[in-house]
């Protein structure tokens, strides 16, 4: 992500970058030679990447190329090749690039078409510099969007994106680079305080794609056919009140490619779509067999973070409905053993689809809670209780300071698969940790699970975000100084939200943003972390691995291990640390092993690690887990020394739909 | 003396570029965009929007010849003149432009070539007074710039 990129080297200390919007990529696309010209100047006086293109067709391929090339598009309404709002149409669906309409016509209805086509600006010819350098504020209201998009309808990302999320984990490797996306995203919320679509997120429903609906939505597709099949004629068909056109738009990317008729990608997309209409269809057989009820209610309310006594956790608790299938599936998953072994052998094609279908129910670990059930909307579970409080409060600048009570809330807030499944787990499991150890924390290993199509016509992302949360906390001693006296951690998968030492985050964040950035950048201002990813992004060919896996049976518990550490050089705070993987492969298993303060656990690594059984999601904020641990210095050492436990949790999605590879037995 | 004499009376000719509304605040926005990579942004500019639109002129008098007149076609001509127009700041071409399209609209085909005439006129005026206006600024060099702040 070039915003990121950019604002990485131009830190400021405020953590807001000076330079952005530096070096934002422009495609501007006109057929007159002397507005071409001019933008092109007026762009470079921005100080904008600029690329000009006077045909639309020719930026049509250009975007096509080289998806991930371009941060926004600026074209003109009237050209002679192609209708401005056609382009729009094919960048909306493809690129899903922000876009911006330009012509000398400013008449109402033209202005409205653009709008209503999904342009994000509208600006009358002669076009003023001072627009144009305005014209960022699209990027990042787009990218915003993008993951409130996810949270709210499942939309699935490109493999560009998982792209970019790689990247951001990368970058995420500098707290500043956190802070700066953090006060930046801030600074765009607070701008567009007015914004309908920002204030929305909290008061509009969240369309939840139901099987009916989702059939309704196949049925409408169907009907229209493949290339006619536009979210605005789509939502015409399907007639259901409440749903946008958006929000269509955003369910039909699931198979955002769709090439013209003739040329060679169309036989690859019938073919993709074929695919997934079985896969439609399979998947809704054994829905209704399985009496998921993933139609969580959603929009957690996360307003309440900031009083994180530990206590307050209703106000975060998020409704999330976990079918027990998937929760025990994940714990065999997560343990790395499946007693019931559930062998799936079927064709390569629906594997993805039945696979976790076909994992009956298994048994959980001993010690371990299943914490989800079917229709439990909302769990809390404080594996530290009654640890005492007290013993020499410093001041605490927070104002928390007096609990010390590890809160670990795990919520499922919307499971809301894009195409209808959505199986998650998650897991607790108490951990004991011998005191000799003078770990203060463990960190969280998280797994960022990215599934790429491996034909990339059809690229789906997905994000999941497991932490595995082990603090175990031992002191010996006052051996551990803490910059502030009280930690807290309070982490939000999918969301990707760690908090600590009191700091408030919101769940809001955008797709582009790697989930632990909300986190760096609130705690960057306490310590400063190394992060590093390991074994970062696995990719796997769809195409070889359908061979063989044709029929293998593919228990849970064969899996790939997919081992990520992450180890910060902070001796002084309580570690945290978030691993992000991207896999392709339809199935694997996280391993996350943190090292803090150099005291290697691999004593207790089977314990402490999460193992992640994860498939491609299509979205990522189907769940949000929570972790709130606070506790203060002292009572933590008061209490730890005689309690010890560790919180493991994980979590996972199954989406189908995003599940574009076979299991890689490893 | 000499020099400062020519600086007024390119000052002059730009002002009364200006002020008889040949040209808006757009031409000001094209000279804020000359710099030492562009030095002479503006001139290319606008010849290349003379070049550019000749053609679209004679489209637009051969649409008009026409018996029977295609008054979409005529719009969508005019619409891209004017986009041209007020890209370099062609005030007056510009309104006749906008003119134009509204005959276009009310399918008023005697006041389309009617206010077509006033448009030529215009355009070739204002070639005419650009072309002059350049020829001395070129001459006086780069002072120019300082004169800007005339406007």
């Amino acid at each position: 992500m070039n915003l990121g990129g950019q604002g990485a080297k131009s830190m400021a200390g405020d953590g807001v970058s000076d330079l952005f919007p530096v070096g934002l990529r422009v495609l501007v696309v006109d057929d007159d030679p002397t507005c071409l010209m001019i933008l092109e100047k007026m762009l470079q006086n921005c100080l904008y990447e600029v690329t000009k293109c006077n045909r639309a067709e020719i930026a049509l391929s250009i975007l096509r190329e080289n998806k991930n090339g371009f941060d926004v598009v600026i074209s003109d309404v009237h050209m002679p090749d192609m209708d401005g709002f056609k382009l729009l149409e094919h960048i909306g669906l493809e690129m899903d690039l922000p876009v911006i309409m330009m012509s000398a016509d400013d008449s109402k209805d033209v202005v409205m078409k653009g709008v209503t086509h999904g342009a994000c600006d509208y600006l009358i010819k002669p076009v003023r510099i001072e627009a144009l350098r305005n014209i960022w504020q699209h990027v990042v209201r787009k990218r915003k969007n993008e993951w409130k998009d996810v949270e709210q309808s499942g939309s699935i990302e490109d493999g560009e994106r998982q792209q970019k999320q790689l990247e951001d984990a990368e970058f995420s490797s500098s707290g500043n680079e956190g802070n700066w996306r953090s006060s930046k995203r801030r600074k765009d919320e607070d701008d567009q305080g007015e914004d309908r679509d920002d204030t929305s997120s909290l008061k509009k429903p969240r369309v939840v794609w139901s099987v009916e609906l989702h059939q309704q939505f196949v049925a409408a597709v169907n009907q229209l056919g493949i290339d006619k099949a536009v979210p605005k004629k789509i939502l015409e068909l399907m007639n259901v009140p409440g749903l946008t056109r958006e929000n269509v738009a955003s369910h039909l990317q699931l198979f955002p490619n769709v090439p013209y008729r003739g040329t060679h990608n169309y036989s690859h997309f019938v073919q993709k779509y074929r695919l997934y209409l079985r896969r439609l269809s399979g998947v809704s057989q054994h829905q209704s067999g399985l009496n998921n009820s993933f139609m969580g209610p959603s929009d957690p309310t996360f307003g309440s973070i900031s009083s994180l006594n530990g206590l307050d956790l209703q106000a975060l608790a998020a409704t999330g409905q976990l079918p027990a299938q998937s929760l025990a599936m994940l714990q065999a998953a997560s343990l790395g053993r499946s007693p019931n072994k559930s062998g799936i052998s079927m064709p390569f094609m629906d594997q993805r689809n039945l696979f976790s279908f076909e994992n009956p129910k298994l048994r959980s670990r001993e010690g371990q809670q299943p914490q989800m059930s079917n229709n439990s909307t909302s769990k809390q579970v404080n594996l530290l209780h009654g640890i005492p409080t007290n013993m020499n409060m410093q001041p605490n600048p927070h104002g928390s300071q007096s609990s010390s009570l590890m809160n670990m809330q795990m919520s499922q807030p919307q499971s809301r698969p894009v195409i209808f499944n959505d199986t998650g787990a998650n897991q607790i499991s108490r951990l004991p940790s011998s005191i000799a150890q003078p770990n203060l924390s463990n960190g969280m290993p998280s797994g960022v699970v990215l599934a790429r199509d491996g034909s990339n016509s059809v690229s789906q992302a997905s994000t999941m975000v497991d932490f595995s949360v082990h603090p175990n906390t031992d002191f010996q001693g006052n051996s551990f100084p803490l910059p502030t006296n009280n930690s807290r951690v309070s982490i939000i998968t999918s969301k990707g939200l760690l908090q600590e030492d009191g700091i408030n985050s919101d769940m809001k964040g955008s797709r582009g943003f790697p989930p632990s950035y909300d986190i760096f950048g609130d705690l960057q201002q306490h310590k400063t972390q190394d992060w590093e990813l390991q074994n970062v992004g696995l990719t796997f060919d769809a195409s070889s691995h359908s061979k063989t896996q044709g029929s293998i049976n593919v228990p849970p518990s064969v899996l790939v291990n997919h081992g990520f550490s992450s180890s910060q050089n902070n001796v002084q705070n309580r570690s945290t640390s978030v691993g992000k993987v991207m896999f392709s492969v339809g199935e694997q298993s996280g391993h996350g092993n943190v090292q803090s303060m150099g005291q290697q656990l691999d004593s207790v690594l089977d314990c402490n690690s999460l193992r992640v059984k994860a498939e491609n999601l299509p979205e990522a904020s189907g769940q949000n887990m929570l972790f709130h641990g606070q506790f203060s210095q002292e009572d933590l050492m008061s209490a730890l020394l005689k309690q010890q436990e560790g919180l493991g949790v994980a979590s996972n999605d199954y989406f189908f739909d995003g599940f574009p590879l076979d299991n890689l037995p490893v | 003396m000499e020099r400062n004499q020519s600086h007024r009376q390119v000052a002059n000719m730009r002002k009364a570029l200006f002020d008889q509304r040949y040209l808006d605040e757009q031409f000001v926005q094209l000279e804020e965009l000359q710099d030492d990579v562009n030095p002479n942004f503006v001139e290319e500019i606008v010849t290349l929007f003379y070049r550019d639109s000749t053609r679209l002129i004679l489209n637009i008098e051969q649409a008009l010849e026409k018996s029977s007149l295609d008054f979409s076609k005529l719009d969508t001509y005019m619409h891209q003149l004017k986009g041209k127009t007020t890209s370099i700041g062609a005030i007056r071409v510009k309104n006749e432009c906008t003119q134009f399209a509204d005959y276009c609209n009310a399918g008023n085909g005697e006041g389309c070539k009617r206010t077509f005439q006033q448009l030529k006129k215009e355009y070739s005026t204002l070639k005419k007074k650009l072309e002059t206006y350049f020829q001395f600024a070129r001459q006086i060099g780069p002072v120019e710039t300082a004169c800007r702040s005339s406007y």
